[in-house]
């Protein structure tokens, strides 16, 4: 399992190659989800240019831990892997990227949903948008379900 | 007794300050701390999330000596 909060772009496709790498694990998984999320240059009919991610150091990432703990418990997984940005973010690049492994489809499809959303609704990180009209913290998060 | 506070996102903008150590009474709700910060800067906040050592805690949760509180609004990550 690897929970990182990364400061710099990372690009979330070459990152599960990597970790699929140093996993060693050719033949024991059968199904891999992953859900990357990006950096839009709209929201809610505003253009934005950038953005920067705030997190608190230590609580976020006893929050991610535990959530991808709670998965390994609820669901029969191979592995894990959470990434998730703070600071300057770009348009086009990666804010977030959740990958689960598992032998069959149905624990890797629902652990990968459940810990993006328990991420959406409880790890403490905060957004806040730079548009051509000024900053704004963005004040929730749409909803998944 | 002491408690460490902290503030995040546009909770610390607007309290103007990330951090502060504040004096309390032994088993003080953390929602009544809450309510005298917001009365000694005279500012309005709603939705406010609290956490105590890490951890997410309910408004009536009793503060110790040395507790970490932090203050925040809703989270936005993903």
């Amino acid at each position: 399992m690897l929970i990182e909060i990364r400061k710099e772009h990372f690009d979330a496709y070459t990152e599960i190659q990597l970790y699929l790498n140093s996993m060693k694990a050719e033949g024991k998984y059968g199904a891999t989800a992953s859900f990357v999320g990006s950096m839009r240059d709209f929201n809610e009919d505003k253009k934005v240019t950038h953005m920067t991610l705030e997190h608190y150091p230590g609580m976020t990432e006893k929050h991610l831990n535990a959530i991808a703990k709670e998965a390994t418990e609820k669901w029969k997984l191979l592995d894990v892997l959470i990434l998730h940005r703070i600071g300057k973010v770009k348009i086009g690049e990666d804010i977030v990227l959740v990958a689960t492994w598992s032998a069959h489809r149905k624990e890797a499809f629902e652990s990968c949903r459940m810990i993006m959303e328990q991420l959406k609704s409880s790890a403490p990180f905060w957004k806040k948008e730079q548009t051509t009209k000024g900053s704004h913290w963005v004040d929730k998060n749409t909803v998944g379900y | 007794m002491q408690v460490s506070v902290k503030y995040f996102a546009s909770l610390r903008e607007l309290m103007g300050e990330a951090s502060s150590v504040i004096d309390i009474e032994e088993n003080t709700p953390v929602s009544k701390l809450w309510q005298s910060i917001l009365a000694s800067k005279n500012i309005e906040f709603d939705n406010v999330m609290m956490s105590v050592n890490m951890e997410y805690v309910k408004s009536e949760y009793q503060l110790k000596a040395g507790d970490e509180v932090a203050f925040f609004p809703p989270v936005t990550g993903g």
